[in-house]
């Protein structure tokens, strides 16, 4: 009898904490309809609001490489890239033959993030065999190759089909009624604008149901158990690869679907220095550590805070970025000083490990 | 039929020959112990048997089915599982899970039903549940089953490794000194839990050891190791009173 009573306590643990994750995600999305119904939120604010969920489902899926399968990755935004351009190509190549808007989103979201996956498991097959700083490296290295890559690709549609080409825009020999698509480091334009905030917050959603239910399953507890002991891990006859491989490269795939909805908020999509950079990728890890690392409701929260953080402080100018700093180093301080954490163990009752799991 | 049957078995680390034409034979449902001075290549021994280590010469066969040269997931699969030295437990995850990881082969389901929380999901997971506090039980863990394993005291945690081993479903439980760092009471009790183990799951049970209580309290048989060759193999007592060994262990 009391045995079963301390079960569904602990079933609905878990249960209770994801709920108030999918709970936060809700409540702003609720807050920000009201604030634009209302007339409060400024347009520059307006344009925050998909960045924000982009951020966000890249938090999440950064967290699932980094905390769950505790592996470093310094490449998260050429998955991003791969995603934006796949679907961005399918998006635009379609944009007649497939008229209705909602299916044709929802089969680019679905294109980017097998597109993300396929480079995902390119990458990780060799690249999982190696350990840490390696990993590091050879991730941060994809990160950059993909976005040169992408810069030197011409791909034009005319009559007789697609035309590839890594020369310029005149060797894809396009017929008459040709149309250039990806016009090498000039990207593409003209990719409809389809991302909306209630779709972000859709896909921010789908994004921690996969990840949270994921970390609580079978496979989620084998994933963990290659992070804290591979040699015990394969002792008890758990397959390392397969389960190193799946976690990265469904954090390959989600990364894919930020991108998706990063190429289909702007009309003109290209791949630089600032967007897929190792710059971004590092922004990214920053939101991750930040938060928490296997803290995914954590991730998220630092994401969207230090998403808003320079824009709020734009009034203050000069001093917005020394600002930025200080709040970074002071969030740094209070997520992961031993003393902090102490204390809000006594104060909230709970072990630092016990929240971590959420 | 012997459950486990080893021949000439030999590995060398360049000119270091470290185990050197082993060779032994366990009926099933045995309490085996593998002793010998530090260095003698008894921790080698188990990386060969379960795959860490390729052999250079020599076979295993494990119920009549070679397993020689086999990866470790596929030795743990043909029913082979142990515990280390250097206790490794999934330090982040809790006690049931622990042991619920150790239940993962044989309770299977995709991971898109785990995903979308299918029906599969929840029939499997309190099969998995049951059977995990099943084990717990057996070593007294029940009440810290939420509890992280890293949380645990040193005694808990060399138990969970043994719970967390039997739950892959071995014909064969390897423990690699498993009374090592624990008090004489705490050794004590850890020979009950091992011969109610073999006795409970009808298990046979090969085991490094250096304390002697333990060893002479437990094993029936014995195999010595010096320098990676055999000394002495037999009954626990004759063996203990070889002065052969005797010479190995405390010296002329």
């Amino acid at each position: 009898m009391g045995k079963n009573a301390t079960k569904k306590v602990q079933m609905s643990k878990t249960f209770k904490s994801n709920l108030i994750t999918y709970g936060i995600v809700i409540l702003a999305f609720i807050l920000v309809q009201i604030l634009i119904t209302t007339g409060n939120v400024s347009s520059l604010m307006k344009g925050l609001l998909v960045p924000l969920c982009i951020y966000s489902i890249m938090a999440i899926s950064l967290n699932l490489t980094v905390g769950i399968l505790g592996e470093l990755s310094l490449g998260h935004a050429g998955f991003m890239c791969v995603g934006a351009f796949a679907s961005s190509l399918f998006s635009v190549c379609m944009l007649e033959s497939i008229p209705n808007t909602g299916i044709r989103f929802f089969l680019a979201i679905l294109i980017g993030a097998a597109a993300a996956a396929v480079a995902g498991m390119i990458v990780g097959i060799p690249v999982l065999r190696l350990r840490g700083d390696y990993l590091a490296i050879v991730t941060l290295a994809f990160g950059e190759i993909i976005k040169n890559v992408v810069n030197v690709i011409y791909i034009g549609k005319d009559s007789n089909g697609i035309h590839i080409s890594m020369k310029n825009a005149m060797a894809l020999n396009l017929a008459d009624d040709g149309q250039i698509i990806l016009n090498g480091a000039q990207g593409i334009t003209g990719t409809p604008k389809n991302s909306t905030f209630t779709i972000g917050i859709i896909l921010t959603i789908l994004t921690l149901i996969i990840v949270l239910n994921l970390i609580h399953s079978r496979s989620g507890r084998a994933i963990m158990s290659v992070r804290d002991n591979r040699i015990a891990a394969e002792s008890i006859g758990i397959n390392i690869t397969k389960y190193k491989l799946m976690a990265f490269s469904i954090s390959a795939s989600l990364a894919g679907v930020a991108g998706v909805l990063y190429s289909h908020n702007l009309s003109s999509l290209t791949a630089t220095q600032k967007n897929f950079g190792y710059n971004q990728s590092i922004m990214i890890l920053v939101f991750v550590v930040l938060g928490g690392i296997g803290n995914i409701r954590g991730s998220m929260i630092a994401a969207v805070i230090l998403t808003l953080l320079p824009e709020l402080l734009r009034g203050l100018n000069a001093y917005r970025m020394l600002i930025y700093a200080i709040i970074l180093i002071v969030l740094m301080i209070f997520n992961w000083s031993p003393k902090l954490i102490d204390f809000r163990k006594r104060y909230f009752h709970k072990s630092r490990a016990e929240r971590e799991r959420v | 039929m012997a459950l486990l049957e080893i021949k000439n078995l030999g590995i060398s680390f360049g000119g270091l020959r470290a185990v050197d034409d082993f060779s032994i034979t366990i009926e099933k449902g045995r309490l085996y112990g593998l002793i010998g001075p530090n260095g003698a290549g008894k921790t080698t021994i188990f990386n060969l048997l379960t795959g860490v280590y390729k052999p250079n010469a020599g076979t295993i066969l494990l119920d009549g089915v070679p397993i020689t040269g086999k990866k470790t997931v596929e030795i743990n699969n043909a029913g082979i599982a142990r515990t280390f030295q250097n206790i490794r437990l999934f330090k982040e995850l809790t006690v049931l899970d622990n042991v619920k990881t150790g239940l993962h082969n044989r309770y299977p389901y995709g991971t898109i039903s785990g995903i979308l929380r299918l029906p599969k999901y929840f029939d499997v997971e309190k099969q998995m549940d049951e059977k995990a506090e099943e084990l717990l039980s057996v070593f007294d863990l029940q009440a810290e089953k939420n509890t992280l394993a890293a949380n645990l005291p040193y005694g808990k945690q060399r138990k969970l490794e043994i719970a967390r081993a039997l739950a892959t479903g071995p014909k064969l439980l390897l423990l690699d000194e498993p009374a090592a760092g624990m008090n004489p009471n705490e050794t004590t009790e850890l020979m009950d839990t091992i011969r109610f183990v073999r006795d409970t799951f009808d298990m046979t049970i090969l085991l490094i050891e250096h304390d002697m209580k333990l060893v002479s309290g437990i094993c029936e048989r014995l195999t010595v190791l010096n320098f990676g060759q055999v000394l002495a193999q037999g009954e626990t007592a004759d063996v203990l009173n070889d002065p052969e060994v005797i010479k190995a262990y405390l010296g002329e």
